[in-house]
């Protein structure tokens, strides 16, 4: 299989609650989901964004949502104290979607 | 059988305000609902109550009622489909808030409305008797001393419920969990049972795919080229057709701008959800996991498929306490060399900070257009040089003092700093941190008051 980036295949939105980050991989088209599901592993978006992480690389997590094509990576500690607190420039992490679609599948 | 429109006016607190007249005027709704209080929200408006026992509430209020009261009072006339409003702006002084309302009414000559206000949420007297309890963050609430600005528990729906049995024109509630909101007036309308799990959790699937407002029908999703969005600009806010078992449409006003299909909607129900099979909320464990979406017509979307599981025992609440202060600076470089130039700045400002001794807690030095938003791992995956570039600094500081410090040395630059930094700009700010707990259900007493029309 050749490779190809993940924006090709889906699109994706990014949800803060607290200190942590969710992510929606949503497949553009419904027979792409098993290519998603079988590439997408925790490891790989955790490596991903590791930089980012680093000690909390092993928190994340992944749901899967059949019915929408969809998964959810759910990461615990990558915003580095919330919204509130953070010194990030993006300190709720919205645009965290968008670096994950560059990742290849 | 009987359905219920209920529109979505605002999904922050500085929203726009057209679509929500929008709405009000041609969306044939029963209910407009304005979402407006992130999580730190509250604690800001507490700040504001303490120095003006008046205020306390959200600051687009105000102009917010002088343009959709009109359109409740046109549905008071026969014939005319009643609308009534249901919002969060209270924030930290619902009872204020009413009153504005109530004032606001008068001013604009409509006689009769009922403007109900919800407290009990603000549960800071009842924590303060409690030191020990122990924060998320690791701290208990004791060792956070004058520090702690508020405390504000997630109301579930059922004192809007009561509000609405009050025939309540508008009501204005502190902090009620998002989809709470909108479950009010299904849960009134349609008189389900509060065991009802698998309605509850149909409901608050449409509370948590409108809360957001524009987030559904557009905003938040334009990618050009890859998904795009017609007529942004005038990007329209959604409403929802339900019926008594929860079945639902989304769908916007016709002619305004954006898109509502189940892309739009799938992003946005899997919107700050983690695991989609348990989503807590005060009213039920929301079920999202079965979810499908169809298309009814353009930009209508049947939703279908959410369930529920008893509701948490305890209710979570939100505490706001003051944090020290974050100093930050910018300055920018372009031109050929600019990263080099810019990131020479950075090691410059880091060195200064470190030689004059400036304390800080935690410090961050990046480049936006390289490495700000994303770290430099990710930030160098394009190997094209920008043309400019922005050295950010930014420090937590536990004093006011030495946070000023951190904008001054990256302003310093202009003039003893690498060649051709512009734009310099400075400012402190101090942190209102939040942090949460749980609290058991029957520790907070909800209560509604009608805001009389003397």
């Amino acid at each position: 299989m050749s490779t190809t980036k993940l924006r090709e295949l889906a699109h994706s939105r990014t949800g803060d609650k607290g200190d942590t980050s969710n992510i929606s991989v949503i497949a553009f088209r419904p027979e792409d989901y098993p290519r998603l599901l079988e590439a997408l592993t925790v490891e790989r978006v955790a490596a991903h964004f590791a930089e980012l992480l680093g000690g909390d690389a092993a928190r994340v997590r992944r749901y899967e949502l059949p019915n929408v094509h969809a998964l959810n990576f759910v990461l615990p500690g990558i915003l580095k104290g919330g919204v509130t607190r953070s010194l990030a420039l993006d300190a709720h992490g919205k645009a965290l979607g968008a670096a994950l679609l560059d990742i290849e599948v | 059988m009987k359905s219920l429109r209920i529109g979505s006016g605002a999904g922050y607190s500085g929203d726009r305000i057209e679509p929500a007249v929008e709405l009000a005027e041609k969306g044939d709704l029963d209910y407009l609902v304005f979402e407006c209080l992130a999580e730190r929200t509250i604690a800001l408006a507490q700040q504001a109550r303490l120095s003006d026992p008046e205020a306390g509430f959200d600051p687009l209020l105000g102009e917010r009622m002088r343009r959709v009261l009109p359109f409740v009072e046109r549905g008071r006339e026969e014939g005319q489909r009643r609308l009534r409003l249901i919002s969060n702006m209270g924030a930290a002084n619902p009872l204020a808030a009413a009153r504005e309302v109530r004032r606001i009414a008068v001013e604009l000559g409509l006689q009769g409305l009922k403007v109900t206000a919800l407290t009990g949420d603000d549960v800071l007297a009842v924590l303060q008797a409690d030191p020990g309890q122990l924060l998320d963050n690791g701290a208990t609430l004791g060792s956070l001393g004058d520090r702690l600005i508020s405390a504000n528990a997630y109301l579930g729906a059922q004192g809007i419920v009561e509000a609405l049995q009050a025939d309540a024109d508008v009501v204005i509630t502190g902090r009620v969990a998002d989809p709470s909101l909108f479950l009010a007036p299904q849960l009134f309308e349609f008189g389900w049972a509060e065991d009802d799990w698998t309605r509850l959790g149909r409901g608050t699937l449409v509370g948590h795919l409108l809360e957001c407002a524009g987030q559904i029908t557009g905003g938040y999703f334009a990618d050009p080229g890859v998904k795009d969005v017609p007529d942004l600009a005038r990007l329209g806010f959604p409403l929802a057709e339900v019926d008594a078992e929860g079945r639902a449409v989304v769908s916007k006003v016709a002619g305004s701008g954006g898109r509502i299909d189940t892309a739009t909607c799938t992003e946005q129900m899997i919107y700050e959800v983690h695991d989609p099979a348990a989503y807590p909320t005060p009213d039920v464990t929301a079920d999202f996991s079965g979810v499908s979406f169809s298309m009814v017509a353009a930009n209508e979307v049947r939703a279908e498929g959410a369930d529920g599981r008893a509701r948490p025992q305890t209710l979570k609440v939100s505490v706001g306490y003051l944090d020290g202060w974050i100093g930050e600076g910018q300055i920018s470089y372009g031109g050929p060399g600019a990263v080099a130039r810019a990131t020479l700045a950075r090691d410059v400002v880091l060195e200064r900070l470190h030689l004059t001794g400036v304390v800080f807690d935690d410090v961050r030095a990046e480049l936006i257009g390289v490495d700000a938003l994303h770290g430099s791992a990710l930030g160098t995956r394009t190997t094209a040089e920008p043309w400019e570039v922005r050295l950010r600094v930014a420090a937590r500081c536990a004093d006011k003092a030495q946070a000023v410090r951190i904008g001054n040395e990256v302003e310093t630059l202009y003039t003893n700093g690498p060649y051709g930094g512009g734009g310099a700009t400075k400012g402190v700010r101090q942190v209102v941190a939040v942090a949460s707990l749980l609290l058991p259900r029957d520790a907070v007493k909800v209560q509604v008051h009608l805001e009389d029309a003397s």
